[in-house]
């Protein structure tokens, strides 16, 4: 709770600065700008997020994301599917890739960087095999979807706060969450407490695979087309976003909310940069100190309660 | 009170965190003396020995070494100055070989390469120093059990100048032999006049080690004397406060009929060729030195290593099967506190109430896997209150409660899923008298309420308190099981040999090592 505190403060802090350099920050088409990137990674820290906390990391949820709508944009405009179908074709590919990658890792015990960094390079190639490496053109048939809007808010927005709220009360409220939380802390001693930790993690992962695809239904929605190319380098901005929110890269720790604020603030920043007329080049250098710097800030925020409440 | 003869004096040490831990501490030791320090978990004496190593820095008062002023910046500063330390907490490094971890200050090298030859041949004095002459010097620490690594390290505390050595629970994972072997390296130390403060929960042990003792309570020294001058008695009241009884009264004798009937395991060379019944209402107590199984076949029994042969029978159900899982064990009934509660049982960033919720998540939670946090919280609080967990709240992370108080919390995670069959190994390791006691009166009172309980001790007084019989294993058999309540400790130590009396080689799998 006050970890998400210190975060909106960040934020607030940010938001000022950046509207008192730029006079065009503070307006509703920069707001805009954001908001409208904000669905795809949202959904991705979400579940960068689940499988932090449960200590492993899927790297392959951008070219899963990739694969997924691949394969919804070549349903629709190649084998003339309907929405509904299309979505759950490109659904169900991701859910079997993140199945695929948690099998793998429960099976023989491996480390899921490795996995999910073999998953990373077969799904990218898998998207090019099934879009033959070319664009899908799909237009206004998914770009509605887009366009729905609830008080201002786009529907694709509005889904992955949901998906926020839901992974948070997933982490928070259920039995899987607090087994995911616990493996993360301690693998060996829930699998001692007679709790089948490799039922816990396929889970994990296969929840990770579908996030990633829900993902990429959200960006072919958003650019009514699905690109192959899609999605490449989002698996390091959803691990930057959780780090900065707090999560714990060795597990044990997290939260979807922080995660989600950690997005926002990437979000705020890069678009606030670009307005005061930064350069691409100095924009990546900012944001990986401040990557850095939130970590270091989080080591001490940690000492901080640690010393307060020590009782030895 | 200062000593002029003395190589150490500490003056009016003070340690606090948020709350004083340590207030006012004066200490002297003497060349050559061993003196021992007591007092419950949390007591402070952990806290101590980390000033007096280089650890963490006191917060007041002084420290005189050799009669020039000592304050050590870090663990190095207090080993150049001959200030060795057996931490309680082992930190070996587990892809070491014995011999690195021997030398892990200063390999012996040549133009910066790390010179293998000299490291095998410099290692061996000291192993055999601390009676582990049958070791491998070029062996994983991993391959370890916790005994022997505690061995090692004491090998590599004292192999070097030492003035003061600090040893924190020396004996607590080491079998009697071992232990013995412990004494005599450290009389030798000793007589080459280094002084040393030892700190142990056995107090039979300082009783025959020690010269004094000092006893501490929540951070204050409430005696220091020579250890002739208090009876035990009083010394565990002035450690407690309290009068603490250490015998046991059983109320219910056990049955006869089976609760866990093991045939014919095998798992690996550890466990070969086990089987023995336990009763409801009956302790089976194991003993047996260390590296003779009894947590590996604890760990086969209760399905956390596979086994690949043998069947285990609960309640006098089918036969032929065993379990795959510590999951199926768990849903039959058993529950298993393993021997290294560090790595096998706390989650120790999380909260006490999650720690105690862990083996029961199913059970306190509604439809669709949703936890009732109102039921979790009730059933917590109920077992702290129960087991008298010391803790701030049920919210307070668990890492930071002694280490007492950490077991008491993993009891509890077993009390609230309510088995019918206990597996505890080592339960009372490195935990203080009055928790001891309290564990102890809690096993009985398992029993006594039907339970079967076995349990796995190297402190063959506390198997002979608690069981109603005791199997023996030795290098990987049962050799003998006893009938109480008379125990022979004698008859019992010589079933536990028995299984070594052939000279003993090199194991055959790690003789290529060398």
């Amino acid at each position: 709770m006050r970890e998400g505190l210190s975060l909106v403060g960040v934020l607030v802090a940010l938001s000022l600065g950046f509207g008192l350099l730029s006079e065009t920050f503070l307006t509703s088409a920069s707001l805009a700008t954001i908001a409208n990137q904000l669905p795809t990674a949202l959904t991705l820290a979400v579940a960068m997020t689940l499988v932090l906390v449960a200590g492993e990391i899927d790297l392959s949820v951008g070219s899963v994301l990739a694969v997924s709508q691949g394969v919804l944009g070549v349903a629709m405009t190649q084998l003339g599917w309907s929405w509904p179908a299309a979505i759950a074709a490109g659904l169900t590919t991701g859910l079997l890739a993140g199945l695929v990658n948690g099998a793998i890792v429960v099976r023989w015990a491996l480390p899921s960087f490795i996995v999910t960094l073999g998953m990373m390079e077969a799904a990218r190639g898998g998207a090019y095999l099934v879009t033959g490496s070319r664009t899908q053109y799909i237009g206004a048939d998914i770009e509605w979807l887009a366009d729905i809007s609830w008080l201002g808010l786009s529907a694709p927005f509005l889904a992955a706060v949901a998906l926020v709220i839901l992974a948070e009360v997933l982490l928070t409220r259920t039995v899987l969450g607090r087994q995911a939380i616990a493996i993360g802390t301690n693998e060996e001693a829930v699998r001692l407490a007679g709790i089948d930790t490799r039922r816990v993690k396929l889970t994990i992962f296969a929840l990770a695979g579908l996030l990633a695809a829900v993902a990429g239904v959200m960006q072919v929605a958003r650019l009514a087309s699905a690109d192959p190319n899609a999605g490449t380098g989002f698996e390091l901005s959803a691990i930057a976003a959780a780090v900065i929110g707090g999560t714990r890269l060795m597990g044990g720790r997290g939260s979807a909310v922080n995660s989600s604020l950690g997005v926002v603030i990437m979000g705020v920043l890069a678009t606030g940069l670009t307005q005061i007329g930064v350069q691409d080049p100095t924009k990546r250098l900012v944001t990986g100190g401040v990557i850095v710097l939130a970590v270091i800030a989080d080591v001490y925020r940690q000492r901080w309660a640690g010393a307060r409440q020590h009782a030895a | 009170m200062t000593d002029p003869g003395a190589v150490f004096v500490a003056t009016g040490l003070e340690k606090r965190y948020d709350v004083p831990v340590l207030t006012g501490v004066d200490l002297d030791l003497r060349p050559g003396e061993c003196h021992a320090l007591v007092g419950e978990n949390g007591a402070g004496k952990t806290t101590l020995v980390k000033i007096l190593s280089g650890l963490t820095p006191a917060s007041a008062g002084g420290m005189m070494l050799d009669g020039a002023a000592y304050r050590p910046r870090d663990r190095a500063e207090a080993t150049s100055r001959g200030v060795r330390t057996v931490l309680q907490e082992l930190v070996a490094v587990e892809t070491l070989t014995v011999a690195e971890s021997l030398f892990l200050e200063r390999w012996p090298h040549r133009w910066g390469w790390i010179d293998r030859d000299a490291l095998a041949r410099e290692s061996r004095p000291l192993l055999d120093r601390v009676g582990l002459q049958h070791l491998d010097p070029g062996q994983p620490m991993a391959s370890l059990g916790i005994g022997q690594r505690q061995l090692v390290e004491i090998a590599a505390a004292v192999h070097r100048p030492c003035r003061l050595l600090l040893l924190d629970e020396p004996t607590a994972a080491l079998t009697d032999a071992e232990a013995q072997r412990l004494f005599e390296v450290l009389a030798d130390l000793q007589a080459r006049g280094t002084a040393l403060l030892y700190i142990s929960h056995r107090l039979e042990e300082i009783r025959r080690l020690a010269d004094r003792v000092t006893v501490l309570r929540d951070g204050r020294v409430v005696a220091s004397e020579p250890i002739a001058a208090v009876s035990t008695d009083a010394l565990i009241q002035l450690m407690v406060g309290r009068t603490v009884s250490e015998a046991i009264t059983r109320t219910t004798p056990a049955t006869d009929r089976p609760a866990l009937q093991v045939r014919g395991l095998d798992a690996g060379p550890a466990v070969q060729d086990i089987s023995f019944d336990v009763h409801w209402g009956e302790v089976l107590g194991f003993a047996g030195l260390v590296g003779a199984g009894r947590s590996e076949t604890m760990r086969a029994v209760y399905g956390a290593d596979d086994a690949h042969r043998g069947e285990v029978r609960i309640d006098g159900g089918e036969g032929g099967q065993r379990f795959a899982s510590p999951g199926q064990a768990v849903e039959q009934g058993i529950a298993m506190l393993g021997e290294d509660r560090y790595r096998q049982g706390l989650l120790g960033t999380l909260p006490v109430r999650v720690n105690v919720a862990l083996a029961c998540l199913g059970r306190l939670a509604r439809r669709l896997g949703w936890m009732d946090r109102t039921a979790e919280q009730t059933a917590v609080d109920a077992l702290i209150r129960r087991l008298r967990v010391k803790c701030t709240s049920a919210e307070q992370p668990v890492d930071h409660l002694s280490g007492g108080n950490q077991q008491k919390s993993l009891i509890a995670r077993w009390l609230l899923r309510e088995p019918r069959i206990l597996i505890f190994d080592e339960p009372t390791r490195g935990i203080d008298a009055g928790a001891r006691a309290e564990v102890h009166q809690l096993v009985a009172g398992l029993a006594d309420g039907g339970s079967a309980v076995l349990l796995v001790s190297s402190d063959l007084r506390e198997l002979t308190t608690l069981s109603d019989r005791i199997a023996v294993l030795s290098k990987g058999r049962l050799v003998a099981t006893f009938e109480g309540p008379d125990f022979d400790p004698e008859a019992i130590m010589t079933a536990a040999f028995s299984g070594h009396v052939a000279p003993h080689l090199t194991p055959p799998d790690h003789a290529d090592h060398a």
